[in-house]
């Protein structure tokens, strides 16, 4: 059975439909990637599985279970989390404490019991700091741990936000642009931690990506999407071979070189 | 009667931690930051890692020695590994963590590593790749597992695997531990050092138990450590100065070594812990110095002016303490007001508040740095030596410091200079031989004398005065004799100059070739608002040229008129060692330099007033860029003379 599966996703915002009857499946343990031209849908559709935005039509399901209707945080307490194309982040507190937040939907102990009782409180504490602390070292910002995040490069703020994410202890985790704006370097650790977040922890991904090295290199599916519509779906491979998806890439150069 | 009989016969470092851990017990021996906290290893678990992890080398076939090639940051586990090697019968070989894959198969090859401990995915990965042409390695040890999970090479193999096997030894064999250590003498090859060398592969210095232990313990009767101290590891382990503070002192005194989260984090783990003894090459006390100087620049109208207030003090007090003066009581309680308004503050700040000894060594370091740490209190020491005698010979004595020499001999260590003006030491300390290179052996103890390879004098009271590498010292075309070293470092004392190359042999006159510091130009360009893309934009402007010309005359001025720098330019880059332009302890590899930049060269001496540029430059990971630049050549007037 598929991890996750889009089936008829039909989206418009008056009068502009951004996906049209949008079919793929997601197989657990997968790199999914997304690719497509500017406007293709893609953030409409991760926005979809996430919650942000709900279909007119068509259903989504994580496993067996139809998250179609729930809203976006009963889909994270599923164990769906996301990154987004702009970071968002707490930009005045600390990258720790941006993380702790993230643990917040683990948090069973509320203001009553860890008033009551502060020794129960404080023991889910130190568990989810040492949660947090595992996460911190798996992403090697150990040395930013506590600087407050609007004042770290734009790199950075990238990898504290997959931390955050990755404090939620997703199964799916969906990854807008995660290499956007970045410098060689910085996109190759970041390839390296998506690979290792996959392999380590299991964690499935769909991953909207435009750099085409970084997605032939680590995806292991690529679904591509033009217009709201989906045109190609396969291995790397099959997709850099398929006619459609060099028209829709190729064929907007030709445009463009022609004007 | 030498340094070596306080230690009883407990003379390698395996009986030191077999001592220490019936000693200490459960006292603190190592400290890792991980997860956020420090964790802390006690003397006693400290020897059961090193047992397993020596037997289970045993139980993998390591015969008595072998070699273990060790690669990695600054880990209890390099430690152990070094111990647990020797404890088998062999020796440590110790490998810079970002040296290329040339250096690495150079030296893996060269010693004869039957084992090589590689810490994480990085450098498993620089090993794997040349497996097939290291024949003599048996095993590939690795102590982080992070991203190795699909890596199936039946060569390869986890760091707690090895130590299982050998605690599944330990229980059938119990009394082969005591035996195994038991067997190591003094004189046993302890680590084989490989020394960087400004040209050519590396030469590798075989030490031995009794070398190692003998300076320690020299320089432990001048400069004396507590069992207690806290101790920050974090230079190369591979360099001799870092075994010689994290194994042979903290072995043989029993201090605290303490390893830092991640190589990012030092400084601020070094707050945390405070310790109470460092050592650390002059890069880092200058990047301390400067990263105050800017803090105080953005810092609280209110702060600025207590640094403004206490700053002279301290230094009033610290120049009358160089002089061996007298300071008078008004002083001395200024000097007091001024430890508690700022110094106090400022050292915690830096980490320094226990400081005892800090001392600096590998390179000259300028006298405002000195006086700066002086000044709040803390007593920064000028250290002399080479690999070839244990890091160790020459230190400055606590009421005794003068900015141009390195101090005098620490027991047991004659220094004499040679016809030749180089200097020669002798000393329990100095080492067995090059491995497997008698020739070079012979060179550099040639009728008995360490030969360094510095120039240098005896001043009269016994202080000795660093000069140059003699082959170093070079001539101008008319014969006026130049140390572009000592030059270089003069012009490096700018804040404003990061890398400094000085050329002039067989020419005319002298130019230099200089890279700006990006931080502090930056910041200085900023504040007037003098706008720049990248470090080659940068280091391109008028202005940047006129503010470092004013640092340039300066040094001309202190110089003998003959050998003073004529003409320079700023070059377009950084240095850098993986260009092969810096040796890996930053030293420019003269030679390589001045032909790679053979067009800036013939500029300057070609009386043109720019030089355009167009090569490519090389990322660490085999990308290249190319860069166009027009490099102006600054001509400089005669200056007043000196």
């Amino acid at each position: 059975m598929p991890f996750l599966t889009v089936k008829d996703v039909f989206l418009h915002f008056r009068g502009v439909t951004a996906l049209y009857d949008m079919s793929f499946q997601v197989q657990a343990g997968a790199i999914h990637a997304i690719i497509g031209p500017n406007g293709a849908g893609k953030t409409s559709m991760l926005n979809c599985i996430s919650g942000v935005y709900r279909p007119q039509r068509g259903s989504i399901q994580l496993q067996d279970r139809d998250i179609s209707r729930l809203s976006p945080s009963a889909r994270t307490s599923l164990g769906i989390a996301r990154t987004f194309q702009n970071i968002a982040l707490f930009k005045g507190m600390t990258v720790l404490d941006n993380l702790l937040i993230g643990r917040h939907v683990h948090q069973h102990t509320g203001i009553l019991g860890g008033g009551l009782f502060y020794g129960l409180g404080q023991k889910e504490e130190i568990a989810h700091r040492e949660l947090v602390e595992d996460i911190i070292d798996f992403l090697e910002i150990q040395h930013i741990r506590k600087k407050v995040v609007g004042t770290l490069a734009y790199g950075l703020q990238k990898r504290v936000e997959l931390a955050r994410a990755l404090a939620l202890q997703p199964r799916l985790l969906l990854l807008d642009e995660p290499m956007a704006g970045m410098n060689a370097e910085e996109k190759e650790d970041m390839a390296r931690f998506v690979l290792d977040i996959n392999e380590d922890r299991g964690t499935t991904i769909v991953m909207i990506e435009h750099d085409m090295g970084v997605v032939m290199d680590v995806s292991s599916r690529v679904t591509v999407l033009n217009f709201g519509e989906k045109i190609a779906d396969g291995t790397p491979e099959e997709v850099r071979q398929d006619r459609n998806v060099q028209d829709a890439y190729l064929g907007e150069q030709h445009e463009t070189a022609d004007m | 009667m030498g340094v070596l009989d306080q230690l009883r016969g407990d003379d390698t470092f395996p009986k030191l931690l077999v001592r220490n851990a019936g000693r200490f017990g459960e006292r603190t021996a190592m400290r890792e930051k991980e997860f956020g906290i420090w964790q802390s290893f006690s003397w006693r678990e400290v020897h059961e890692r090193v047992r397993d992890f020596a037997l289970g080398l045993t139980a993998l076939g390591m015969q008595r020695g072998d070699k273990v090639a060790i690669i990695g940051d600054n880990r209890p586990e390099w430690v152990w590994s070094e111990i647990a090697a020797q404890a088998a019968g062999g020796a440590s070989v110790g490998l810079y963590q970002d040296s290329n894959l040339n250096e690495v198969l150079y030296v893996i090859d060269h010693c004869d590593a039957a084992f090589v401990v590689a810490e994480d995915q990085e450098q498993v990965d620089k090993i794997l790749d040349m497996l097939d042409k290291l024949p003599k390695v048996k095993n590939v040890v690795f102590t982080d597992s992070r991203g190795l999970r699909n890596y199936t090479h039946p060569r390869l193999i986890a760091f707690e695997a090895v130590e299982a096997m050998g605690r599944e030894l330990h229980a059938r064999e119990p009394g082969r531990w005591a035996e195994s250590v038991g067997r190591g003498r003094a004189d046993d090859v302890a680590i084989i050092c490989y020394t960087s060398g400004t040209t050519g592969f590396p030469k590798g210095a075989a030490l031995s138990f009794k070398n190692l232990l003998s300076m320690a313990l020299a320089l432990h009767a001048v400069d004396p450590k507590l069992p207690g101290d806290e101790f920050v590891s974090f230079l190369p382990l591979a360099w001799i100065g870092e075994q010689m503070m994290s194994l042979s002192a903290a072995l043989a005194v029993g201090f605290t070594v303490n390893f830092p989260e991640e190589p990012e984090t030092v400084m601020e783990n070094i707050r945390e812990i405070g310790p109470n003894v460092m050592f650390a090459p002059p890069r880092i006390w200058e990047n301390l110095t400067s990263t105050v100087q800017v803090k105080i620049m953005d810092t609280t109208p209110f702060k600025r002016l207590m640094y403004g207030l206490c700053m002279p003090v301290g230094y009033r007090v610290a120049d009358l303490r160089f002089q061996k003066k007298p300071v008078p009581l008004g002083l001395r309680i200024l000097y007091r007001l001024a430890t508690w308004g700022l110094f106090r503050a400022l050292k915690d700040r830096l980490g320094f508040t226990h400081l005892r000894s800090g001392s600096t060594g590998g390179a000259a370091l300028g006298p405002d740095v000195f006086r700066f740490f002086h000044a709040m209190g803390v007593p920064l020491k000028q250290i002399y030596g080479q690999t070839e005698i244990s890091g160790i010979s020459c230190i400055h004595r606590e009421d005794d410091i003068q900015f141009h020499t390195v101090g005098t001999p620490i027991p047991e260590t004659e220094v004499r200079i040679s016809e030749r003006g180089e200097i020669l030491s002798r000393s329990p300390a100095v080492f067995l031989g090059y491995y497997k290179n008698e020739e070079a052996t012979r060179e550099a103890l040639a009728d008995g004398w360490l030969h360094s390879g510095d120039a240098g004098y005896l001043a009269e009271d016994g202080h000795l005065v660093v000069i140059d590498r003699i082959k170093d010292v070079m001539q101008l075309a008319d014969g006026t004799q130049f140390s572009p070293q000592f030059i270089e470092n003069r012009l490096k004392f700018s804040p404003y100059v990061k890398e400094a190359v000085v050329v002039g042999k067989g020419r005319p006159f002298l130019t230099a070739m200089l890279c700006i510091d990006m931080g502090i130009v930056g910041k200085w360009a900023e504040k007037r608002r003098i706008s720049y893309t990248t470090y080659t934009d940068l280091s391109a402007k008028g202005p940047v040229y006129d503010l470092v010309q004013k640092e340039v005359d300066q040094v001309n001025e202190t110089l003998p008129a003959a050998a003073r720098v004529r003409k320079f330019v700023l070059l377009y880059k950084e240095l850098d060692a993986d260009d092969e332009e810096l040796t890996r302890t930053r030293k420019v590899r003269r030679a390589f330099v001045e032909d790679r930049y053979r067009e800036v060269i013939d500029a300057l001496y070609g009386g043109r007033g720019e030089v355009a540029i167009d090569t490519t430059i090389k990322y660490q990971d085999g990308r290249s860029a190319r860069i166009q630049a027009t490099l102006l050549v600054r001509e400089l007037g005669p200056g007043k003379a000196a």
